[in-house]
C-alpha cells in the first residue's frame, strides 16, 4: 500500500509552468519537509488540467479540491490550512461567475461537467515523467493484449470498426490508413507521429505529449505491429521543449522496461522510436512535406500519389498519424470498437480535443464527444464571451478553416457538419471572436500567416495568397472598391482549385467564409469606407462634439502631431489629414467631447 | 528497474501501482465510497489520533474497503479524543469518540461493513451553517 495519505497534484503544462508552477512545487515540498510531512503527503507534477484560464492549478487528493491561480507564496497557506487543519482555502477555490459561489471540486464545475476525456484521460492525473503511474492506469496493457492475443488483421479491424477518423484535420479513417500501409509490400516500414502542431491558437498535441507521452508511444507500437513496422519516428517542432523533454524521458523509461526495443513481451515483435525535430514550418504538418523534412530535404510537399503508405520515409511504406489520434488508440483496444463507436455522431465517432482561445472566459483545453454543439462548447464549457461582450464568430480549423457565426451555434460539431457549414475541423483550435473584432482584419491576419508559411513551390499559393493579402490590406485602409470583393472570391477559388497541397487548397477558407457570413461588414469597408468594429485605423476619424467641448485645450496639448486647433474656451476641431488616430485626445478629454466615427 | 518481459509482469506492476494511484482514482467520486475524517488538532494528536489515522489507512486497504481517510481540524469534542467522523455513501455522517485501536477495529467491522452502530457515538449537538448564501 502507498505510504502517502494525500496527493497534491500541481499542473506542469507549459502554461502553468510559465506561471511559476515549478516554484509552487518547490515551496510545497519545502513546507512539507519543514513540518515533517514529506512522508505522508506527496507532491506530483502532472500534465495539463485544461483549465488554463485560471492556472496554475493545484488539486488536492483524496478530497478532490481544485485550487486556481495559485501563487508560490500560497504554498504555506495550503499546507497549514488544508493539509494540516483540513480546512479548504476558500480564497483559492474556483468561483462560479454565474452563481458567485465557490466550487471546491472540479466535478461540479461547468467547465468539466460536459467533458469526456479519452485522449486526455491521464492528463492532469498522472506524473508524465513516471512510467509506473502510466502502467498503474492500465498503460501498455493494450500493447500487451495486441501482441499476445490479436493478429495484425484483428487489430486493424478493431480500429476500422471503431470508426475513428484522423484528428490531424482531414478526418481520414485511421483503420483504413493502417490497412493500406499493412498491405504495402516491403520489409521495412515506418510509423510516424505528426506532432508538428502549427495552427495559431492550437495546443492540443503539445498538451497530450506533455501530460501523457506514453499513450502515444504505446499506440505507435500497436500501429507498428499491425502494419509490420519496427521503426517509429515522432516529428516534433523544436519550439516544444517541454514536450520533447518528457518524450525523451518516456522513451528512455519504456526502453528500460523493455516495452520498446527488441522482443517486446517476449514475442518476436521489436519496435523502437526516435525523435525528429522540425524547425516550426506550418507546411511540414502536411504529411509529404513532413516526410521530406525528416529526410533532411526541404520541407516541401509533393503530389500524391504516391501516398506515404506506398512510398514515404526513405521511399518505404509509411503510416503518418497525428498525436491525438494515437493517444486514443490504447483506449479503443482495451475498451473495444463498440464502446468507441457508441460515442459521437453517425460519421464522426469518439471525442475531440479542442483548444479554446480568443475572447472566451475559460481559455483552455477540453475534450467533448463529437456532436456537441458550438453553443455548449463556447457558452457552457467556455463560460461565454469575455467582459460580457457579444459573440460574433468562431474560427475553427485555424488558418485553413472558416469562421462560423451565431446561426451555426446549434450545429453539432463533427467533421462533416463543419465542412457543410463552410469551415473544417482542422486540428481543433477554436478562436472565439467578439463584436470588437473586424472580419476584414481577421481574414488579413490569417492570410498573413499563410503567406509567411507558404513554401513557395507552387504559383497559386505563393503568388495568389500574397495578392489576396494585399487586396485585404487595401480594403482595411479604405482603398477597396466594390469589384474587389468579386476579385477576392474568384482568386480564392482559383487558389483552392490549383494549389499543390493542403496549405494552399485551404488558405482562402477564412476569407471566403468571412465574406459569406459577414458580407455587410465587407460592404461597409468598400462602399461606406467604414469599419463597423472600429478596428481599421484608416477608416476611423476622431471628431469633436461641439456641445460637450468646453475648450479646455487638454486634447490639443496631448496631441503628438498638433492636429487639434482651437483657442481657450473655444470649440476645438481635429484635422483629419494630420491625425494619426492614436486616440490620446479621447483618453485625455474629461467631458466626453471626442468620439470615433 | 527490471525488464517487463511478459503480460503477467506488466499486470503485476500495474497491481503494485494501483494502490498508490487509488487515492486519486477514488477522489474522483468520493460520495460513492466510505469517507473517514480524523480530528487532528493538538488534543487529537496528543491522544493518539495519528495512530488511528494510520490504522484506518492501512486497514481499509487491507480489508478491501473502498474509502478515503482524511484529517481534519478540531471537532470540539476535546473530552472524547480521538474523534472520527465516518460517512457511508448516501448517509449522514456519524461521529465516534474515544476511538482507540479496538474501537477503530469495531467501527470497520460493524459500522462500515454492516451499518451496525457501535459504542462511542456522539450525538449531533450542533448545526453547521452553510457559508454559501
Amino acid at each position: 500500500m502507498s505510504k502517502y495519505s494525500m496527493h497534491l497534484l500541481v499542473c506542469g503544462g507549459t502554461g502553468c509552468h510559465a506561471a511559476e508552477s515549478d516554484a509552487i512545487i518547490c515551496n510545497l515540498r519545502d513546507e512539507l519537509e519543514a513540518r515533517g510531512l514529506n512522508e505522508t503527503v506527496q507532491v506530483i507534477k502532472t500534465g495539463c488540467f485544461g483549465f488554463c484560464e485560471k492556472g496554475p492549478i493545484v488539486k488536492v487528493m483524496p478530497d478532490n479540491t481544485f485550487y486556481t491561480q495559485v501563487k508560490p507564496e500560497d504554498a504555506q497557506l495550503i499546507i497549514a490550512e488544508h493539509v494540516i487543519k483540513g480546512r479548504k482555502v476558500t480564497r483559492l477555490l474556483y468561483h462560479d461567475p454565474k452563481t458567485k459561489e465557490s466550487v471546491s471540486d472540479s466535478k461540479h464545475m461547468d467547465f468539466y461537467k460536459k467533458q469526456m476525456r479519452i485522449a486526455l484521460r491521464n492528463c492532469g492525473f498522472i506524473n508524465p515523467e513516471n512510467i509506473d503511474e502510466y502502467i498503474g492506469r492500465d498503460g501498455y496493457q493494450a500493447l500487451g493484449k495486441v501482441l499476445t492475443e490479436m493478429t495484425r488483421e484483428q487489430v486493424i479491424k478493431e480500429i476500422k470498426d471503431s470508426g475513428q477518423r484522423g484528428r490531424g484535420g482531414g478526418g481520414f479513417p485511421t483503420g483504413l490508413k493502417w490497412e493500406i500501409a499493412s498491405k504495402s509490400p516491403g520489409n521495412e516500414k515506418y510509423v510516424v507521429c505528426n506532432a508538428d502542431e502549427g495552427d495559431p491558437g492550437a495546443f492540443m498535441d503539445r498538451s497530450v505529449l506533455e501530460g501523457d507521452p506514453h499513450s502515444v508511444l504505446e499506440a505507435m507500437a500497436i500501429c507498428g505491429y499491425s502494419i509490420g513496422a519496427s521503426n517509429g519516428l515522432i516529428y516534433i517542432r523544436a519550439e516544444y521543449p517541454l514536450a520533447i523533454q518528457r518524450l525523451k524521458i518516456a522513451i528512455g523509461q519504456a526502453r528500460e522496461y523493455g516495452l520498446l526495443g527488441k522482443n517486446i513481451f517476449g514475442t518476436d515483435f521489436s519496435f523502437d522510436i526516435e525523435l525528429k525535430y522540425g524547425a516550426g514550418a506550418f507546411v511540414c504538418g502536411e504529411e509529404t512535406a513532413l516526410i521530406h523534412s525528416m529526410e533532411g530535404l526541404r520541407g516541401e510537399p509533393t503530389i500524391k500519389p504516391p501516398f506515404p503508405a506506398e512510398a514515404g520515409y526513405l521511399g518505404k511504406p509509411t503510416n503518418v498519424n497525428n498525436v491525438e489520434t494515437f493517444a486514443s488508440i490504447p483506449a479503443i483496444i482495451l475498451k473495444g470498437a463498440k464502446w468507441y463507436s457508441s460515442i459521437g455522431t453517425e460519421k464522426s465517432k469518439g471525442t475531440k480535443v479542442f483548444a479554446l482561445a480568443g475572447k472566451i472566459n475559460n481559455v483552455g483545453l477540453i475534450e467533448v464527444p463529437m456532436g456537441t454543439t458550438l453553443r455548449e462548447v463556447i457558452f457552457e464549457i467556455g463560460g461565454g464571451i469575455k467582459n460580457g461582450k457579444k459573440f460574433k464568430g468562431v474560427q475553427t480549423g485555424g488558418p485553413s478553416g472558416g469562421c462560423l457565426t451565431e446561426k451555426h451555434l446549434d450545429t453539432p460539431i463533427d467533421f462533416d457538419n463543419l465542412i457543410a457549414a463552410g469551415s473544417m475541423m482542422g486540428s481543433g483550435a477554436m478562436i472565439v471572436l467578439d463584436e470588437d473584432d473586424c472580419m476584414v482584419s481577421m481574414a488579413r491576419f490569417f492570410l498573413e500567416f499563410t503567406v509567411e508559411e507558404s513554401c513557395g513551390k507552387c504559383a497559386p499559393c505563393r503568388i495568389g495568397n500574397k495578392r489576396l493579402h494585399e487586396l485585404l490590406g487595401q480594403i482595411c485602409e479604405g482603398k477597396g472598391k466594390l469589384e474587389d470583393l468579386d476579385r477576392l472570391k474568384n482568386m480564392s477559388l482559383v487558389i483552392k482549385d490549383t494549389s499543390l497541397c493542403g496549405l494552399g487548397q485551404t488558405s482562402p477558407n477564412p476569407v471566403l467564409s468571412m465574406m459569406e457570413n459577414f458580407r455587410e461588414e465587407y460592404l461597409a469597408h468598400v462602399v461606406d469606407k467604414k469599419c463597423p468594429a472600429g478596428k481599421c485605423k484608416s477608416l476611423m476619424s476622431y471628431i469633436v462634439n461641439p456641445e460637450n467641448c468646453v475648450g479646455c485645450t487638454a486634447c490639443a496639448r496631448v496631441c503628438p502631431v498638433n492636429a487639434i486647433t482651437g483657442g481657450r474656451k473655444e470649440v476645438h476641431s481635429i484635422n483629419g489629414d494630420i491625425c494619426i488616430k492614436c486616440g490620446a485626445c479621447m483618453e485625455k478629454c474629461k467631458f466626453d467631447a471626442i468620439y470615433i466615427s | 528497474m527490471s525488464k517487463i518481459t511478459s503480460l503477467a509482469d506488466l499486470k503485476k506492476k500495474r497491481e503494485e501501482m494501483k494502490s498508490g494511484l487509488d487515492l486519486r482514482t477514488k477522489a474522483l467520486d468520493p460520495e460513492s465510497i466510505v469517507q473517514v475524517k480524523v480530528s487532528m488538532a493538538t488534543c487529537g494528536i496528543a491522544s493518539g489520533a495519528k495512530a488511528i489515522m494510520d490504522f484506518f489507512l492501512e486497514q481499509l486497504d487491507r480489508r478491501n474497503i473502498a474509502g478515503v481517510v482524511t484529517q481534519t481540524g478540531c471537532m470540539g469534542y476535546c473530552y472524547a479524543e480521538p474523534t472520527i467522523e465516518v460517512k457511508l455513501p448516501g448517509q449522514d455522517p456519524v461521529v465516534f469518540g474515544f476511538v482507540d485501536l479496538k474501537r477503530a477495529d469495531q467501527i470497520i467491522e460493524k459500522y462500515i461493513k454492516t451499518g451496525e452502530l457501535v459504542d462511542g457515538i456522539i450525538p449531533v449537538n450542533y448545526q453547521s451553517i452553510d457559508l454559501k448564501e
